[in-house]
């Protein structure tokens, strides 16, 4: 259970103060609610280039990182297909550095041309070295096509193709911030060794006076339900057959999610569960294989996927997935089994927790899908779900018919 | 309110900070067996680190010590590989291996009022472990699928031949496993190595998190009766460093290939060496964080790159000066031309105030959060002990972070970084 308290400034920015007084440090956690799928489908990769141009000085400081550095603090960011999230931690008693800087982005960008053009390069060689220069670097590409038709998950955050990126234009990126950085599309977590009293007024001295700007209001193609089971063979230049199923699932805010989670455990995490112990240790039919999903804000992807062992069949591979998948659906699994998977969610609750940069971004994500209060309640969510749910779940969610699946073959056949 | 944007708050400057390393705690048990125990964290979690000196720099058979390492959990004679993983997993906990070059480890993540179920079963794998053939050849297998990923990637390709050629290809630092070494494994060599240097080897324990308060018996009574020895008596053979003459090379590895992998490095002394803890600050300013030189250079300002760092490698015996890159295959050489102009301008310019106070208070704000967590600082702790070095070490590093000067640091670009002694390696 933390403690944190929450208030609103008068131009909508959303302010949550969490101390914790066992640390020196503090965070500055910034999170504005857009992603890449609020990009128009023909400049893919935008929120996340943008990303990068926040970091290229703002309209009063040219240096982003300089001042930080002699501050004593460390920052980076992140762009997710749903949020783009911007953190500083550093000694609690430069605290104000940090507002100071995030406030100024927050107020303009110095809308540089050159830190424009370096960072499309710099942008095209993390999708490089990412996405093309990597065996099986191509599978997201492909599945988020297959999965979604309509949705906006239909592309990568790095974008959809390289030359949306280059082609991106500087009226691009004034438009953008215009858009989606402001007070009222933003949430700020301060946490660490803090006082709340002195970050409020410290928060109005710097957020205080940054007009408003406009609530964004997503207006996102729903994805009609898929009626037909999909599939899709690749073939490329990678040392193993893979295989990638990826059914359809609840979006993080749906009580659904807190059973696929544990289902993703029960399946695949680690080496006593039911994949790996199967088809990895028992029958041998793969060299690894995971299961998981994005957590994404919408309805998401549940996905299982495993490197073959050399000389499997593809199809022998699938048909054992597909077993241990109606295994499950209609045995359903022991309270054993459930006491597992719910003791591991809470062990991993429990780790996070250790980090306050990890707290201040799950209070922040909670508050941006609507209440910050979830952070303390989530483990409860967990406890809840019932072996019942399990069953009715894994009827709901794999069916062939909200199935997705890439064989992903070997040129190499030696 | 109105403020003045352009003036930056005031700050207290991370030197001025007096930090502490947290005090930690020694006992023995009653085989020798010495334990450091950090209690500390709010939260009720530990972590347990059992360190043997059973690193590859022990095995007569290449691969044997990692293999040794990862099937230590995959069977007793009364526990089944599933079973064990089955017993860790139910307590949510993570039992987890790593073997490096001169030790190799288990490490337990739990609740801390778990930890009680557990150590009977990390005694059972210290004492027990049969090594299942099946379970060999399981490991055998999917490690050989899993390096010719590996293999296909210029970045793990790059990684293993630059460490080849720093300390040879016949010192652990540099040798690397092929799928002829995964084949070669067998199970007679297997418990030999792990009766040696598990069963009857020398170990060290660390803990660090939330105790509980009957840890230490706990502990005498899993662990104190086993046959094991302390670390401190421990003979590591010294094993002859031959770095490879041809400093220069270029491997095609992918002729489709949209990037190069680059390093560029030397040998450099150990920890021990007067120069160590100088090179920790140069490295700083050259590539050891956002804002150094190889960064602002080349992704900042030229946009050849996602990332460039360098950075000391963590070895025991002797260190060398790394510099790693991915850039783009276009501009490979342009990259590489940019990086010995950096390392020239450090020999030929003092760095100046600014950038150095920059420097100082950016590694001194790094180190105060990294001391900010248990697990963080029995790290530390571990990493001094294991290197033979005390927490004299750590306010020494501290020290000459404030203190060194522009001309001292002059004098150790002048010294180590000449272009003739560095390896180049590209991979595309």
């Amino acid at each position: 259970m933390i403690k944190f308290e929450r208030f609103v400034l008068d131009n909508g920015l959303r302010v949550i103060v969490h101390e914790d007084h066992s640390t020196p440090m503090a965070v500055v956690n910034v999170m504005y609610d857009v992603g890449s799928k609020d990009e128009n489908p023909e400049k893919t990769g935008f929120a996340h280039l943008f990303e990068h141009l926040m970091f290229g000085g703002s309209i009063n400081i040219p240096d982003f990182e300089t001042p930080l550095q002699i501050a004593g603090g460390e920052n980076n960011a992140y762009t997710s297909n749903d949020l783009t999230n911007y953190y500083i931690q550093l000694p609690a008693d430069n605290l104000e550095t940090a507002l100071w800087l995030e406030s100024d982005r927050m107020l303009s960008l110095a809308f540089d041309k050159k830190s424009l053009e370096v960072q499309k390069k710099v942008v095209c060689e993390e999708f490089k070295e990412h996405y093309i220069n990597k065996p099986y670097g191509d599978v997201w590409f492909k599945l988020r096509e297959m999965v979604f038709k309509q949705h906006p998950y239909r592309w990568m955050t790095i974008g959809k193709e390289l030359s949306h990126i280059e082609d991106a234009k500087l009226e691009d990126v004034k438009a953008f911030f215009k858009k989606h950085y402001s007070p009222i599309n933003a949430i700020l977590v301060v946490a660490g060794n803090v006082k709340a009293a002195e970050v409020m007024l410290q928060v109005e001295k710097y957020f205080g006076d940054i007009p408003s700007g406009t609530k964004y209001v997503r207006n996102i193609p729903p994805e009609p339900e898929q009626q037909e089971a999909r599939v899709l063979e690749v073939r490329a230049d990678v040392p193993l057959d893979a295989l990638y199923k990826v059914w359809k699932m609840p979006s993080r805010r749906d009580n659904g999610y807190y059973i696929a989670d544990l289902v993703t455990e029960i399946l695949g995490g680690g080496a006593s569960s039911r994949l790996y112990q199967k088809l990895v240790k028992e029958q041998r039919l793969f060299s690894n294989i995971d299961c998981y999903h994005f957590g994404s804000v919408e309805e998401g992807m549940f996905t299982i996927e495993g490197k073959l062992v050399k000389g499997v069949d593809m199809k022998d591979a699938e048909a054992a997935v597909n077993s241990i998948l109606e295994e499950l659906t209609e045995k359903g699994i022991t309270e054993n089994e459930l006491a597992k998977v719910k003791n591991k969610t809470e062990a991993v609750l429990a780790f996070e927790d250790m980090n306050i940069l990890t707290r201040a971004n799950n209070i922040a994500f909670y508050e941006l899908l609507g209440d910050a209060g979830l952070f303390n309640r989530e483990k409860d969510k967990y406890f809840a779900v019932t072996a019942e749910d399990i069953s009715s779940f894994c009827r709901n969610i794999f069916r062939e018919k909200n199935s997705n699946t890439l064989y992903y073959y070997s040129n190499n056949k030696n | 309110m109105t403020i003045d944007r352009k003036i930056p708050p005031r700050i207290k400057l991370p030197v001025e900070f007096e930090l502490r390393l947290p005090e930690c705690r020694s006992f023995s048990l009653s085989n020798g067996v010495q334990v450091y125990a950090l209690d500390m964290g709010s939260e009720d979690v530990l972590m347990l680190n059992w360190v043997f000196y059973a690193g590859n720099h022990f095995e007569k058979q290449n691969t044997i010590a990692p293999a040794v390492n990862y099937l230590l959990k995959n069977g007793t004679s009364t526990r089944t590989a599933y079973q064990i993983e089955e017993s860790v997993d139910f307590y949510g906990a993570y039992l987890n291996r790593a073997c490096y070059n001169e030790t190799a480890e288990l490490v337990l993540h739990t609740l801390s009022r778990h930890v009680g179920e557990l150590l009977p079963v990390v005694a059972d794998i210290l004492t027990d472990a049969v090594f299942p053939e099946e379970e060999i050849k399981i490991y055998a297998q999917n490690a050989i699928q899993k390096l010719k990923i590996g293999l296909q990637k210029s970045d793990f390709v790059a990684g293993r031949i630059i460490d080849a050629k720093l300390f040879g290809k016949e010192h652990p630092y540099g040798k690397y496993s092929n799928i002829e070494d995964y084949e070669a494994i067998a199970r007679p060599q297997l418990l030999s190595f792990y009766n040696q240097y598990y069963k009857n080897g020398h170990c060290v324990i660390f803990v660090a998190g939330k105790l509980p308060p009957d840890l230490e018996e706990q502990l005498e009574k899993h662990f104190g009766g086993l046959p094991l020895k302390p670390h401190t008596t421990v003979a590591i053979p010294e094993k002859k460093i031959q770095p490879a003459t041809e400093k220069v090379e270029h491997i095609m590895n992918d002729p489709n290939g949209v990037q190069a992998s680059i390093r560029i490095g030397r040998n450099f002394p150990n920890r021990h060496h007067p120069d160590f803890i100088p090179m920790l600050v140069l490295n700083n300013v050259l590539g050891g964080f956002f804002g150094s030189r190889l960064m602002a250079n080349i992704r900042e300002e030229k946009g050849y790159t996602y990332g460039i760092y360098s950075y000391l490698l963590n070895h025991i015996q002797e260190s060398g000066l790394m510099i790693s890159t991915e850039a783009g295959r276009d501009v490979m050489n342009a990259t590489i031309e940019e990086v010995f102009k950096e390392l020239e301008r450090l020999q030929n310019e003092l760095i100046d105030k600014e950038e150095l106070d920059i420097t100082r208070n950016y590694m001194i704000g790094s180190i105060l959060g990294d001391l900010d967590g248990p697990f963080q600082v029995i790290g530390r702790w571990k990493n001094l002990i294991l290197n033979g070095l005390t927490e004299e070490f750590f306010y020494k590093s501290l020290e000459t972070i404030k203190t060194i000067k522009a001309e001292e640091l002059k004098k150790i670009a002048e010294k180590y970084f000449v272009k003739d002694d560095f390896y180049q390696l590209t991979v595309i």
